[in-house]
């Protein structure tokens, strides 16, 4: 790098052309009011496409009277950023040659010598017939395709002082060769054979791989908040119906049973409906907290817990397969997570089988306990094993542990 | 508010402080090239680090918010060393470093002995360098004629850039190149256009940009300082002039928050060379057309042979922009001994003064005020030539944005954006678009160029209608640009019962109505033709009052001279004598005092303290040195009504050329090389 000067010889103007004036103008609109100066890279860049890929002292000007900077801002600019010339360039190429430490031990400062002997002596000159120019870069960002050199906006890669001349002489002769590697190669694969995973068994077609199973993802709405931590309630308790526009995406998941993801903003009564249920709720914490409290009262208490389904009779299916519930009575499951050996993932399965409560696990006999364990990927055996049953029983009448890591029903 | 402990003292600082602030304020010194109080926050210069407890590297405490400073693990206040082996070496690191490309011309360089290189190499840095290759060279650029650049020495601190973009409000000097080869220039080497350029001057840490005409002058240690007040505009700005022998070496700024903060005006620093040329060193007496030197005796006796003869109604008055309190007081009192009523010292012929009491001629929202304003009504007046320095103090508050700022008068560029609003007295009528009756806090301030024409109190009355006044606020603001020109308002030089006026004064003399004219340092007024009547001029140089003088007294410059200079915003200053008057001229007081006896009507003071004993019992305010004393509002109430009908002509600047606005200006070489310069620009632009 070196001190940065314009040019001596000056054309007379700059002006966009029409094109590049409707990009200039659309480029600057990307950036906020006021802020119209940042555009000044980008316009400058397109300043030097146009106007052979160099920046004139009338060019910055118009860019800043287009900008409104003061000349002396986009000079710092044009002088600060080496990518733009201040002075004329070859009119068929100008190379930028990297000189930065790969390139260099790949042979770059034979390329150089290509550069110093064909173009000019010097760096930033232009050859003779005007055609071609050079200068030494840092870093184009391909050291596996060392040498390489830059020539308008493509590389040309994997260079000796012979291919490089053959890539000049195309120039020259208006026939640029192909961008790219200059020795065959394809982009950065490995020159010649391949020295690494060589192992033909690697290939065979016998070689078989082992499949590992990850379990199906949960569907989100099927986990249910625990009862006793059920997230306070957020339709507005004054006026719901004057609420803000609906929005899905902020609506947090409520204890209202009537929330359907369908329905954008619960309706008043529907509200109202799901405050009681979730006062209840909170009620029914507090007796659980106090366990020896008669059971009787609390399930009289819960509506959606009627004892009376589990009572009911069920009708057993011949191939043991349970009284299942396509979704939860009441639009809440128990948390069946409370059962010792179940985790969010079992329930989340089970909630996908259809099993949502309590009393539907306590009613199982051996022929259901069978039918569910079959379908129970991954985790067979757990259902008897942890005798979900005795602990569903339990749970269904009502008892709860005094708190998450406490005493399991078992 | 965040606390800290400066080298063990603990300290509170306000919220936002820079840990640089911070440890000044502790009482810890902190070196620093880039970081200025009064500029953006750069932090390139590295040379104020500092040690901060818990942090592994030493910081550069200007760039550092105190906000930023996390507590100790129990609490305790953040702990900041200034004096740590680590910020020792710190230091001497940063020093050499400035010093590998810095030359060792400190022998030929101006900034020698005043440098801040120099002094804090000396303080922080080491006695040897390890660099032994080529130092960098860089090219010298021109930036104009005030200000010489010697680009090899510039440590890259952009104290200049940030001073011409931030204060000057003209973004012309930048820094060109990266690394190694960063550059400071101005745009292919133009001249800079701002009235406050040479600051740089000043705020160069280094002796990269110096003074031109004080070039290998003189050194900072053979100087005499003298802390004195400015006389080329209205504001007052506080200087030291800095004297060897009987010459003024160059021109300073001095520090004053609540009038010019620390900068000065290029036509202040630089009007030096003009005290030295085209001085009256001896009385003059014209005979048979042409003036030949005289002494004070021959010079006092014809005045006093003419007035004499000469009826008192025959006699008129005209004070100059540069007379001071003191001598306005004294002409006043021995025009009234000789029952002179004509006598004026508004020589551009503006109305202040005639109603509406001392509200009517001040900057009553004073020039802090501007930074509380919410809204600025500028009327015939363009602040950057007419007060550069109270423009900055505008542009200050623009930048802080939300200020509406409004003109009415010529378009020109204030470095502040602004709504025109129209060009004569007209747009005055119809202010729709800036309605001030909304503001808290707005300013109208009117020019002399709305006032020193015959409709001046019609415009002055119309003015005060707009609303500036508010609870608590007196918002009418009067933009003086001659430094005498209130504290002669203050000391009543303004014509008696029956007396004229300087417009009437002037049509009088011209009509023949008029026997004797005495000039006291006024030259900007158009003088009747030679033969018609009897021009007695005293001041300090020969200008165009002393061409056309029958009899001239050799007078003081604002220098030479301790008088009270009032200004706009009516603050009473002194300034102190620098050097001696040359020749025979003396003190513009005694030079009365003396004419009185001549005439026979002896003053009554044998000092100048006899003197000011006398003025301060007329104008008790101007004792009370360096503080406004806030006029009535209420008084403005009495402009309403006066003058009648407004003409329709657009409003002009009282100021032709920014550089040749009083006689000392227009003996400077220096001015009048930045007049022609400016021409030559305005000439280039308008083809």
């Amino acid at each position: 790098m070196s001190v940065r000067r314009l040019d001596p010889v000056q054309p007379e103007s700059f002006a966009f052309t029409k094109a590049n004036l409707a990009w200039a103008k659309e480029t600057i609109q990307k950036y906020p009011e006021g802020k119209q100066a940042s555009a000044v890279i980008p316009i400058l860049w397109r300043v030097q496409e146009q106007n052979d890929g160099w920046v004139s002292k009338p060019a910055m000007e118009y860019v800043a009277d287009m900008l409104g900077m003061s000349f002396i801002r986009v000079y710092e600019v044009a002088t600060f950023y080496t990518m733009f010339q201040l002075s004329p360039v070859g009119k068929k190429a100008h190379v930028q040659l990297c000189g930065t430490t790969p390139c260099m031990l790949r042979g770059a400062e034979d390329l150089k010598k290509v550069c110093q002997r064909r173009i000019h002596p010097e760096p930033h000159h232009v050859s003779a017939d005007g055609n071609f120019s050079w200068e030494e870069v840092e870093c184009l960002g391909a050291c596996v395709n060392a040498p390489m050199v830059l020539i308008w906006s493509d590389t040309y890669e994997d260079l000796t002082p012979e291919s490089f001349e053959k890539v000049l002489d195309g120039f020259a002769n208006d026939r640029p060769v192909k961008p790219g590697p200059q020795n065959g190669r394809q982009f950065s694969a490995p020159e010649g054979e391949l020295t690494s995973l060589t192992d033909k068994s690697l290939y065979s077609k016998d070689r078989t791989f082992q499949r590992i199973e990850m379990p199906p993802p949960a569907p989100p709405a099927a986990a249910a908040p625990p009862a006793a931590a059920a997230p306070p309630p957020v339709a507005p308790p004054k006026a719901p119906a004057a609420a803000a526009p609906p929005s899905n995406a902020a609506k947090p998941v409520t204890a209202a049973p009537e929330t359907a993801p369908a329905v954008k903003s619960p309706s008043p009564v529907k509200t109202a409906e799901a405050q009681m249920a979730l006062a209840k709720a909170e009620q029914k914490a507090e007796a659980t907290a106090t366990p020896e409290k008669a059971p009787s009262r609390v399930a009289a208490s819960k509506p959606e817990e009627k004892p009376v389904a589990a009572k009911a009779p069920v009708a057993k299916s011949p191939d043991g397969k349970p009284e299942l519930l396509k979704k939860p009575r009441s639009g809440r499951g128990d948390d069946l997570k409370l059962i010792w050996g179940v985790g969010p993932k079992l329930e989340s399965m089970l909630n996908t089988m259809g099993v949502w409560h309590f009393d539907q696990i306590a009613s199982w006999g051996k022929a259901e306990i069978k039918w569910v364990d079959e379908r129970l990927e991954g985790f067979k055996g757990r259902a008897e094993r942890d005798e979900w049953v005795k602990q569903a029983k339990k749970l269904a009448k009502g008892w709860r542990p005094d708190n998450a890591v406490g005493e399991k029903p078992k | 508010m965040p606390k800290l402990k400066v080298d063990g003292t603990e300290i509170e600082v306000e919220n936002g402080t820079t840990l640089l602030q911070a440890c000044e304020a502790a009482g810890a010194e902190v070196p620093r090239f880039c970081y200025h109080e009064r500029l953006s926050i750069a932090g390139n210069c590295r040379m104020c680090l500092v040690e901060v407890k818990g942090m592994p590297k030493p910081q550069a405490s200007c760039a550092m918010s105190v906000n930023d400073l996390r507590p100790g693990p129990n609490g305790e206040a953040p702990e900041v060393n200034t004096r740590t082996p680590l910020v020792k070496k710190a230091r001497e690191g940063v020093m050499e470093f400035l010093l590998i490309n810095h030359p060792l011309d400190c022998p030929i360089c101006d900034q020698g002995g005043e440098c801040d290189l120099q002094d804090q190499a000396m303080a922080y840095g080491i006695d040897k360098n390890r660099f032994a290759e080529n130092k960098r060279a860089v090219e010298d650029k021109y930036i104009g004629p005030l200000v010489k650049t010697s680009m090899n020495r510039c440590i890259q601190c952009t104290r200049c850039v940030r001073f011409t973009t931030e204060v000057g409000g003209v973004e012309e000097l930048g820094a060109i190149g990266r690394g190694e080869d960063m550059e400071i220039t101005s745009y292919l080497e133009r001249a800079m256009t701002s009235e406050l350029q040479a600051n740089i001057i000043d705020l160069c840490p280094v002796g990269a940009l110096t003074s031109q005409p004080y070039e290998f002058k003189a050194r900072p240690w053979e100087l005499t300082k003298t802390e004195t007040i400015d006389a080329m505009d209205a504001v007052g700005s506080n200087i030291r002039v800095d004297s060897r022998g009987r010459e003024v070496m160059r021109i300073l700024p001095r520090t004053h928050e609540d009038v010019n903060e620390e900068w000065i005006s290029d036509k202040t620093r630089f009007v030096w060379d003009g005290l030295r040329t085209q001085r009256l060193d001896r009385p003059y007496i014209r005979e048979i057309g042409k003036l030949r030197a005289a002494n004070w005796k021959e010079a006092f006796l014809r005045v006093a042979q003419k007035l004499k003869g000469t009826a008192p109604e025959r006699v008129g008055i005209i004070l100059g922009d540069l007379v001071g309190a003191e001598e306005a007081f004294s002409i006043k009192q021995l025009a009234d001994a000789l029952g002179i009523a004509s006598i004026d010292c508004r020589q551009d012929g503006t109305p202040l003064g005639n109603a509406g009491g001392r509200a009517g001629y001040l900057f009553n929202s004073t020039i802090t005020g501007i930074e509380e304003a919410d809204a600025i009504l500028l009327i015939g007046t363009n602040p950057r030539l007419e007060a550069p320095v109270l423009n900055a103090r505008i542009r200050k508050r623009w930048l802080k944005g939300n200020l509406p700022v409004g003109l009415v008068g010529e378009k020109a560029d204030l470095t502040y954006s602004y709504k025109y609003l129209g060009a004569g007295p007209d747009s005055l009528a119809r202010l729709k678009d800036f309605d001030l009756s909304q503001k808290q806090k707005p300013m109208v301030i009117i020019g002399q160029g709305a006032l020193a024409r015959p409709d001046g109190a019609a415009v002055l009355a119309a003015a005060q209608s707009l609303g500036g006044v508010k609870d608590g606020w007196n918002g009418f603001n009067i933009l003086h640009t001659a430094a005498g020109r209130v504290g002669a308002l203050d000391a009543g030089a303004l014509p008696g019962a029956g007396g004229r006026s300087t417009r009437d004064i002037l049509s009088a003399a011209k009509a023949g109505d008029l026997d004797i004219l005495f000039l006291l340092g006024a030259d900007e007024v158009e003088l009747p033709p030679q033969g018609t009547c009897f021009v007695v001029y005293q001041g300090s140089h020969g200008d165009v009052g002393a061409h056309r003088a029958d009899v001239i007294l050799p007078g003081a410059a604002y220098t030479e001279k301790s008088v009270t200079y009032v200004n706009t915003e009516g603050r009473p200053q002194m300034t102190r004598r620098a050097t001696f008057p040359p020749g025979e001229a003396r003190e513009d007081w005694a030079i009365l005092r003396a004419l009185s006896e001549a005439l026979g009507a002896t003053q009554p003071w044998n000092s100048l303290a006899e003197l000011r004993k006398a003025m301060y019992e007329k104008a008790p305010h101007l004792a009370r040195l360096d503080q406004v004393a806030r006029a009535d509002a209420a008084d403005l109430a009495a402009l309403a009504g006066q003058g009648g009908q407004m003409s329709g002509d657009a409003f002009a600047s009282p100021i032709g050329d920014f550089y040749l606005t009083n006689p000392i200006a227009r003996a400077s070489r220096i001015m009048g090389e930045c007049s022609a310069l400016r021409n030559g620009a305005r000439l280039e632009a308008a083809e």
